[in-house]
Parts: C-alpha cells; structure tokens; sequence
C-alpha cells in the first residue's frame, strides 16, 4: 500500500471541530486543514489563520479599471478621433467619470473572484479527498479534520490518538 | 454561594424573542436535504406546463425581434414626437427589477441582515434574467441591429469611436458591468453549492457537471477564509454599482431639457423605486415557490414580512419623490414644468382637472394607476395582517409592478407626447407588435427562471446552515458544553 495522503477525523458538531483545530494547532502541525460545510465563526483564529489577503487583488483591480476607462476615454475621443459636440471639451474627467467608475468595479469584482481562486489554488478537479466516500459528508453536516502526512509532526500512531483523545469517533486514512 | 457575586442573565420576555430564520428547530442535514430535493425529485407537472407556457411566449419575443430586423421599427407605434416609447419604458422596468436582487445579496449582507440567506439566490438569478431581458431593449432599438457593437468601444477600420459624452454610453458601460458583476457574484455564492450537488449526484453526468462548476471546492476552512473575504469586497462593490446603475439610467433622461425629465431627484428617486419594483417581483416569485416546493420552514413567513417592510419603505421614498417632483413644478415658477405636471400627467376628468378648470391630461389614467399602485399600495404594508397573508402579499407584489410599468411608461410618454410648442404635439399608442415583444420577454424571463429552479439550488444551502442555530459552536445546539471552552 502506498502512503497515504493523510488521516482524517470526523466530528459532529461545529463546538467539537473548534476545540479540535485548537488542539491541533497547539500540538504544532503546520500541514493540515480543517473542513466544514459552512464557514464556522471564530474557526480562523483556532487555526492561526492570518486575513485573507484577497483585498489586494481587488484593490489593483480597481486601480487599473479606474486608470483603464480614463486613458482609454481620453485616446478615444481627444486623441484618435476628437469630434466637436455641442462645443463640449474633448476630454472631461466628469464625463468620462461614469464609465471608469463602472470599470473599478468590474476589475475590482474580477479581482476579487479570481483571487480568491488563485489564493485557493482552484480551479481542481482532482483531489485525494474528493475521492474518499465518507468525505462527501462534509458538504452535509459533518466536519473533519484533516493531516496530511507531508507533515513534519506526523506520524500514523501519534497522530491518530491525538485525534482519538480530542474525541473523533471517527478516523481513516486518506489514499493518495 | 453567598459571598459569591451572582451574575442573573435573564432571558429576554417572550415577545422580544426573535423568530427562528429557519423554523421548526431542522438541522444541517434537513436542510441540505430540503433544498438540493428541489432539484433531484421527478420534474412536476406544474414546472412542465409553466415551462412550455414561458417557451412559447420566449419564441414570441425572438420572432417579434425576428420581424423588426427584417422590417425596421415602424411596425412599432413610433410616431413624432415620441420617439422613445416601448423600448425604453421595459428596458428601464426590467433593470429596475433587477436591482432587488443586488440590495437583498450585497446591501443587505453588509447591513448583516441575516434573513438574505433565504433568499438571495433567488433574487440574484432574477436580477442576472431581468437584465437580460432589459438588455435586450436597447440593442434591438437602434433599429439596424447588426450594428450594436458600434455601442462597445471595438477597435475598427474606419477608426471610429463611441463618444462619451453621451449618458447613453454610460448606460452601455454600467449596464454590462451590472450584469458581469451580477454573474460573478452570482456565481461565487454558488460554488460551495454546486459542492453539495456533486457529492449528492447520483448519476456520473450530474456529478461531472456539478462538479466541474465546483472547481473541486472541498469546504477546507483555510478556503473559506479567503472565500468569506472576496464575498464581503463584491457585496462592497455590488452596493455602489446598484446604487450607481439606475443614476446612470435615470441620467438618460435627467440630461436631457425636457420638463418632466430635467430633474435633480431623478438618481435617487430612480433607485429608490427600482428597488421598490424589485421586491415587488421577488415577492411575486417567492410566494408561489415556497408553496409549491414546500420550502415553507426556509422561507418563512417573517422572511416575507422583512420584504414587505422594505417594499412599504422604498414605495414611501418614491411617494415621497413623486410629491417633491410636484412641489417642484409648482416652486420653480416655470410654466413648462406646471403645464406638464398638471395637464400631461394630473387632471383626470373628475376631480383634478375640473377643480383646476382644465381639460383631462391625455394619459391620466396611467397616472393615477402609477399613484394607487405606487403610493397607496404599499401603504397596506403598515398592517401586520396584509403583510403576513400570503396571497394578499402576492396580489399587491403584482400591483407594485404593474404600478411600476405604469410610472416608466408616465415619465417616458406623457413628457414627450406634449412638451414646448403646440404644433409639436402628438398622442403614442404602441402596436400589437411593442405588445407582444413586451410580453415575449416575459417568456424569456421565466423560461431562465423555471431552468434555475430545476437545476441550480435556489436557496444558498451553505449560508442558510450557516445561520441556523446547529451552526453556532457557542450555541447548544451547535455542541457547546455548558460554560463553553472560551
């Protein structure tokens, strides 16, 4: 048998898989994760997680939507084909205001959604976990804790009991 | 003990409790259950009948467009000096109606308005279907379709370009946004769903293509932290997109010098009755489906009281908008905007205009359907009895609409048909063609709706479980041993 991708416990209730990242985190295991089928409050902070850095990519987003609509306004209709209308400037910043604020928030958005995917490594089809049957539980109501074996710390005797003493009632290896 | 300061924590009085978002105590799996059902049980009768009456009526409107690519928009009831009729009264209706959908998921999410998870989904797949059939009206408008894209800045041999100035590029521009956005957002709730619909499938196609929209979503937590903080920036973006996409589209008119457009209280007044059009529509939808899928402990009766509320407070704003329009008129002393208000929208035969001494506006009686529906409708909403019965809600959520047509179709017509010179005037009665592309739309409204219900899951299942007690790791429920570990 190869080795496995790693162990995982299954819990029940949201208390019993906070307590349980708690513990997880305090006996030092850097390679694991906890999963839910919600997010659950306060769990980042069980875990050690630090804020999600997703902002920044809707931040550039945005700056280059704002940047896009202006010079984009501006070539168009100063530069490449200036026409006199109603004796209007060819470029107004008020004007060409409504649709660069329209592109923030389009980049911003597209920012925002892709990354997040980048920062979780998705789009991926193909996962050791997904693969597992009692696994699918996890998009019902079941929460699990998961180790994999590329962690320093693990190892498949000490790690299951710290698992058993935390109080899963139930544990299985994840192939890879 | 008693040296021991005692701390009494008193539950609150019963009437201060609140009612459960989800009734009946159900837990997690019930409620996985319950909705992903919706779409894994044999396909009702009624869906089936309902989606052959919506397919019908969208082969209505692609044949209505078919016939005015091949003809030109005569065969619409176009006539000098009312050159926008139809088109732009749907195109303004249907977006407006979208916008429901964007308050309800982003600004009622930032608000942590936590009954929205009820409904969102739901009112984001009628906000992303109602523009499209909104969008639909401009581009078949212009008359020779085949040259829409000159509206999109594409570069091009003759090196033309779109020019800005204009607030209908604007519209272009915020429009297309409001439906990318839309999606995204749309979308994004959605992944942790489609999640649930893979590891449910039964059948290696669903759970293929359950899963392939997945992306391979796995619930991880470390996911989720990065999940939970890009939907909070798109609900922070989607608040001024809604709030900036009707502003735009009332500044199509707002911009222009006609009196009964040439208004500063246009943006707001715009958005405020958008919204009140949007509520008026989930709640046309959702009362029926929660009664037909029996999602009556999800989409509970207090979820239809909160809408009502808003609905009674946005119809207020636009009452109170429709009322300032008029003092306005009155203030500003200038004769056109007095002529307008009174004798193109006000005096009915009965009582306005004889107590005025003038003849009946020609188009009264859309007017004052825009007043019942708009202004009196809503005011039934005070009454805990009209807002907690089912079908009363749902006969005024319709009025609310047809009220809404009726103000687009008063503030579009009856300002163009008589406006500065007498010998400029005309009357505008569409054709049976502007009626049946109306109606077309419709079709394609609920044919996208019906398919949304049978095969995406209409209530966001992991935010609902999210706010269920069950969810809570400081709640009893949720596990919590007495004294909790924190």
């Amino acid at each position: 048998m190869p080795a496995p991708y790693a162990i995982m416990a299954e819990f029940e209730t949201p208390a019993d898989i906070l307590q349980a990242a708690e513990r997880v985190r305090e006996n030092g295991y850097r390679h694991w994760d906890v999963f839910t089928p919600f997010p659950i409050h306060g769990m980042d902070s069980a875990m050690g997680i630090k804020n999600s850095i997703v902002g920044w990519f809707s931040f550039i987003g945005g700056c280059t939507g704002y940047t896009t609509g202006m010079l984009m306004i501006f070539f168009m209709n100063d530069v490449s084909y200036p026409i006199v209308i109603g004796g209007k400037p060819m470029f107004s910043p008020f004007g060409a205001f409504p649709p660069s604020y329209e592109l923030t928030i389009l980049f911003g958005a597209f920012g925002a959604l892709l990354g997040m995917l980048f920062l979780n490594r998705l789009p991926r089809l193909h996962h050791p976990l997904l693969k597992n049957g009692r696994f699918a539980k996890v998009s019902y109501d079941r929460f699990f804790v998961v180790i994999e074996s590329s962690d320093p710390k693990y190892s498949e005797k000490e790690t299951r009991r710290l698992l058993e003493t935390i109080g899963s009632k139930h544990i299985e290896l994840v192939e890879e | 003990m008693s040296d021991q300061a005692v701390i009494n924590v008193k539950a609150p009085p019963v009437e201060l409790e609140r009612v459960p978002l989800v009734s009946n105590q159900r837990g997690l799996g019930w409620v996985t259950d319950r909705i992903a059902g919706v779409i894994e049980g044999e396909t009702p009768a009624w869906w089936k009948i309902s989606f052959a009456i919506s397919g019908t009526m969208m082969t209505v409107c692609f044949v209505m467009i078919l016939y005015l690519m091949s003809t030109g928009v005569g065969i619409w009831g176009l006539q000098h000096p009312v050159m926008w009729g139809y088109a732009i009264i749907n195109f303004v209706w249907w977006i407006g109606i979208g916008h429901a959908g964007t308050l309800i998921s982003a600004i009622l999410f930032l608000l942590r308005q936590k009954w929205r998870t009820s409904i969102n989904r739901a009112a984001e797949a009628m906000t992303i279907f109602a523009v499209m059939c909104a969008g639909i009206f401009p581009l078949i408008h212009i008359g020779r379709i085949w040259f829409g894209w000159w509206l999109f800045p594409i570069p091009n041999s003759y090196s033309i370009w779109p020019q800005f100035r204009s607030p209908l590029m604007w519209d272009v521009f915020a429009v297309s946004t409001y439906f990318t956005v839309s999606v995204l957002f749309w979308y994004m709730g959605l992944i942790p769903d489609l999640a649930v619909m893979r590891d449910r499938a039964k059948t290696k196609i669903r759970k293929f293509s359950y899963g392939f929209f997945a992306l391979g979503w796995t619930g991880s937590n470390r996911h989720w932290s990065n999940y939970e903080k890009a939907y909070l920036i798109l609900a922070g973006l989607s608040t001024p997109l809604v709030l900036s996409v009707h502003s735009i589209v009332s500044l199509d008119f707002s911009v222009s010098q006609l009196p009964g457009w040439h208004t500063t209280i246009f943006p707001p007044y715009f958005v405020a009755g958008a919204v009140y059009s949007g509520f008026g529509m989930v709640l046309t939808l959702l009362i029926p489906l929660r009664r037909m899928l029996h999602l009556e402990d999800i989409i509970t009766v207090r979820h239809v009281e909160l809408m009502c509320k808003v609905t009674l407070g946005v119809g207020s704003i636009v009452g109170y908008a429709y009322a300032m329009e008029f003092f306005i008129a009155w203030y500003s002393g200038n004769p056109y905007e007095r002529f307008l208000f009174l004798r193109n929208r006000a005096a009915d035969p009965f009582i306005i205009g004889p107590l005025f001494h003038v003849p009946p506006a020609p188009y009264w009686w859309g007017f004052w359907t825009m007043v019942i529906c708009n202004v009196v409708v809503p005011q039934f909403f005070w009454f805990k009895k009209w807002r907690t019965r089912m079908l009363r809600v749902f006969v005024l959520s319709i009025l609310v609409n047809v009220g809404m047509w009726f103000e687009r179709f008063v503030i579009v017509i009856t300002s163009l048909h008589r406006e500065f010179i007498p010998s400029n005037w005309g009357y505008y009665a569409p054709t049976w063609v502007d009626i049946l592309q109306f109606l077309g739309t419709f079709g394609l409204f609920f044919t996208f709706f019906l398919l949304f219900i049978r095969y995406v899951p209409l209530i966001a299942i992991a935010e609902v479980k999210g706010v269920t007690p069950q969810a809570d790791p400081h709640h009893p429920l949720g596990g919590a041993k007495l004294g909790g570990h924190h």
